[in-house]
């Protein structure tokens, strides 16, 4: 088993397209994610600071209204203020399937899924919420094909990520801004704690709570300022050196390149690699990767010293990635993304501008499959089991949503005798087709492709 | 099709389709009509993630250090013990509503426990070992929740006599026992002819077509206001009702509809339901995030008792958590991960009015690792027993099979 096109589209990309080919090899895989970014660059997302400056002002206005509250003209600012932060939100999710459609390089926005989940943000203010889109945008997405180092030091000092996980508030005990607060402020343990735990070293690993504590009091000063611009805030540092895994960092005055020597250090760590090597597999080839496969993964990551288009040459060499079976189920994303681009759906049809219709056509079905966008319940971000998203109520999310989006969208739908095709490629089988043509109308007969195991699975 | 219900026109097509075999043999398919439970008691089982502090839940505010430790959330004049329970412990403000309750006798709590898991503390694995019912994790075998376990040591167990009830999924209830999954903002409405195929593409995937058997019988359940279950829709009603449920949908996410929804499958067949509420993890300014967990848990509560009525009586709610959280604030008016904490029991069949405990008290000495509440006795053991009175499990079943390795212990009498 080896490279297969069709399988490369639906296993590592977004799907099958019935205009864009489907990669032609790894190698070509590779150079396109290590190219320029050719799908941000047509579908662009705005800056973080974009909404967060949007968000400041929401709270400027809401500020005013809450202290006149008689004031009609205030309370209609307030919710346009509201709107506009929704607004800003749904566009950025508009741009995330509108690269699923039209990408040439449906690899890197797996990638960055991937990866945007791995350092899972989500802010803790509803209003804000949207901001993870942009969060990902600016932090992982440009490191997708880097080092996990630079990824790591991104995600971990990104005003996303501090808000998240409380960091902008933890102070050491001992440290002067602790003090002038009477040590009524101290020391928070989110952030490092999650760090060991999700996004370096994995909850296996030989750690201990002595390392979360330490860590957490290396980890103050990372914070950000009013606008969320990030800010390392030297009052709020604990003075002295601290031990993570037996490893002593800092002891002078304290400076950010003690936190980031710790990073890398953890980034480095073979647990690590073990940690990021299963997950990826399991991410790509299904929920009990081969034991091959992950630790022929890990080699590479140590061998590269944690170098992703190492990693990821490492899984599309493997003969356990080109399985030709369909074992994986995608998740919500993937499957509105690939049903997008099995439709061809342009850019316009994904109606970015008109909120209502977003909700209607993604948002709210999102959430009913059980992947409300931007709202993971835990730093642990979506689960990888299938059994979690097929369930009973999930799937007849799934269906509803496949039975009625596509015409809705678009108002008129391809013959599914031809749609079959199109969308499963060599998956299609005799029963589907057999389906495809029964069915009363188009649009039940481009649902029941949709809804289909051979369109789920990947 | 005006006669006959929906199931059995779904019973019908899956024979017609020469499916019938193995799906008229599922009990997915057949407990809407025959359920039969083995037992009147029922039970609800609600998951409380993130951990709870079940020191600001259920205050000791009669321990010396329990006023310093927590002064950081106190607002300027608040007493730590004004919802006084029993002279030493206080209902956090949260809980208020459920007040009433515990003056009728129908809510307690169990304090300073915990599962056997120690001092990682991380959620995932808290709330893995929580749902399996096991000692640790690690245990590869162990797939299953003891929920589940617990359904396949009973026989007569259909799927309908147990609920998973929500948008996500449980390990708890997870396993070989047959269960119902649903949620009260599901809805699949599909012409017969689309039902048909869509039953004929799932068909050889089991994870699929057990899936698609359940969603189209428990569909029925969560119809469509207006519409006749027993219509048949043609495409363009059929969009028009997926629309609809769709649009539906919106704003049914606060929990007490997933309440209101146990309450009535409690009311029929269903003798066990389960389903987790979010938002007990409060690292930051917990006086906030904390009211509005604990005042979700108060109205699933009630709109449990509402719903239950005279069922109420035969009722026992718990509500459990992966871990307690620290004896002390942290440096952000929250509290970190911790160890020991609290369970919730309600309902009319439980022995309230009281926090049961092996107090271990709050010195720094008495801290587990001078920081976290120490867990005087695994919240298994409770459990164990209540499902040992409510549905008369032997003792060897529960420590071998359910919870294997755990020590029953003496019984705390924890119902009626």
């Amino acid at each position: 088993m080896g490279f297969d096109a069709e399988l490369a589209a639906i296993r590592f990309g977004t799907g099958l397209s019935p205009r864009i080919a489907a990669p032609r090899s790894a190698e070509e895989m590779l150079s396109s994610l290590t190219g320029p970014d050719k799908a941000a660059n047509a579908f662009p997302i705005p800056s973080f600071a974009s909404q967060t400056a949007a968000f400041n002002e929401m709270r400027e206005l809401r500020k005013y209204y809450r202290q006149n509250q008689t004031d009609a003209d205030a309370k209609k600012a307030v919710r346009r203020a509201y709107r506009e932060l929704r607004q800003q939100g749904a566009h950025a999710t508009a741009q995330v399937l509108r690269r699923r459609a039209q990408t040439e390089d449906g690899f890197r926005e797996r990638l960055t899924a991937f990866w945007a989940d791995h350092f899972t943000a989500v802010a803790p203010d509803k209003r804000l919420r949207p901001a993870q889109t942009h969060y990902v945008e600016e932090a992982i997405r440009p490191h997708v094909a880097g080092n996990f180092s630079e990824m790591l030091r991104a995600a971990t000092t990104h005003p996303m990520m501090l808000l998240f996980l409380n960091q902008n508030a933890s102070m050491g005990e001992n440290s002067r801004a602790a003090k002038n607060r009477k040590g009524k402020q101290g020391l928070n343990e989110n952030l490092a704690r999650e760090l060991l735990e999700l996004h370096t070293l994995g909850v296996g690993a030989n750690y201990t709570q002595t390392d979360v504590r330490q860590l957490a009091e290396l980890l103050t000063g990372l914070s950000f300022d009013r606008d969320f611009i990030f800010m390392f805030k030297m009052n709020f540092t604990e003075p002295g050196a601290e031990t993570v895994l037996s490893r002593s960092y800092g002891g002078g005055t304290p400076r950010i390149e003690d936190i980031h020597a710790a990073l890398d250090d953890l980034a480095r760590h073979p647990a690590t690699a073990r940690h990021i090597a299963g997950k990826l597999a399991m991410h790509f080839t299904g929920d009990t990767p081969d034991p091959g496969l992950v630790s022929a993964m890990e080699a590479a990551y140590l061998r590269s010293d944690g170098h992703l288009p190492d990693v990821y040459a490492t899984l599309l060499d493997h003969p356990a990635a080109w399985s030709p079976e369909l074992t994986n189920v995608k998740q919500p994303i993937d499957f509105m993304g690939s049903t997008l681009r099995a439709l061809d759906i342009s850019a316009k049809y994904v109606p970015s501008g008109n909120l209502k219709k977003m909700r209607e056509f993604f948002l709210l079905p999102l959430e009913l499959m059980g992947q409300n966008w931007a709202t993971q319940l835990g730093p642990d971000g979506w689960p990888e089991e299938d059994d979690i998203w097929i369930t009973p109520q999930r799937l007849a999310a799934r269906m509803q949503w496949a039975m009625i989006t596509p015409f809705r969208i678009l108002g008129a739908l391809p013959d599914p005798r031809e749609f079959v095709e199109v969308a499963l490629g060599r998956y299609a089988n005799e029963t589907v087709r057999f389906a495809a043509r029964a069915a009363e109308t188009r649009p039940e007969g481009v649902g029941i492709v949709l809804a289909s195991p051979a369109f789920q699975r990947m | 099709m005006t006669a006959r219900s929906s199931l059995s026109r779904r019973r019908f097509l899956a024979q017609s389709l020469g499916l019938g075999c193995s799906l008229a043999a599922s009990p997915l398919v057949t407990p809407l009509t025959f359920a039969s439970a083995p037992w009147d008691h029922r039970l609800v089982v609600i998951i409380l993630r993130g951990g709870l502090d079940g020191l600001d839940a259920v205050r000791p505010y009669g321990a010396p250090e329990f006023a310093e430790y927590r002064a950081p959330f106190l607002q300027p004049g608040e007493v730590p013990g004004e919802l006084d329970l029993d002279g030493y412990f206080a209902l956090g403000p949260g809980l208020a509503p459920l007040m009433p309750l515990w003056r009728a006798g129908e809510l307690g709590f169990i304090h300073a426990v915990s599962t056997p898991y120690r001092n990682k503390r991380s959620h995932f694995d808290g709330q893995d070992i929580l749902e399996a019912g096991t000692g640790s994790t690690g245990v590869e075998s162990v797939r299953d929740g003891w929920l589940n376990r617990m359904l396949q040591a009973v026989p007569g167990v259909e799927a309908e006599t147990a609920y998973v009830i929500g948008r996500g999924t449980m390990l708890l209830a997870r396993g070989a026992a047959p269960v119902a999954d649903w949620s009260p903002d599901a809805s699949l409405s599909l012409s017969p002819q689309a039902e048909r195929l869509i039953e004929m593409v799932m068909h050889d995937d089991p994870l699929f077509r057990d899936a698609t058997t359940e969603a189209l019988s428990l569909s029925g359940l969560a119809f469509a206001d207006g519409m006749e279950e027993d219509d048949p829709l043609d495409t363009g009603e059929m969009m028009e009702a997926m629309q609809a449920n769709m649009m539906a949908a919106r704003g049914k996410d606060n929990t007490a509809e997933i309440a209101r929804f146990a309450a009535e499958r409690l009311r029929g067949d269903t003798r066990i339901a389960t389903y987790s509420l979010n938002g007990f993890d409060t690292h930051f300014r917990q006086e906030r995030t904390i009211g509005k967990a604990l005042g979700t848990l108060a109205e699933n509560i009630l709109a449990l008792r509402e719903g239950l009525g005279p069922v109420w009586q035969k009722t026992s709610v718990v509500a459990m958590t992966e871990f307690g959280r620290t004896a002390r604030a942290n440096g952000t008016k929250g509290t970190d991960h911790g160890t020991g904490g609290a369970m919730l029991l309600a309902g009319g069949a439980v022995r309230g009015g009281r926090v049961i405990a092996e107090w271990p008290g709050l010195s720094e000495a008495d801290l587990y690792e001078r920081r976290d509440l120490m867990p005087t006795r695994d919240l298994r053991a409770h459990t164990g027993w209540l499902l040992r009175t409510l549905f008369g499990l032997e003792r060897g079943v529960i420590e071998t099979k359910i919870f294997p390795g755990l020590d029953l212990g003496a019984d705390p009498g924890l119902l009626l």
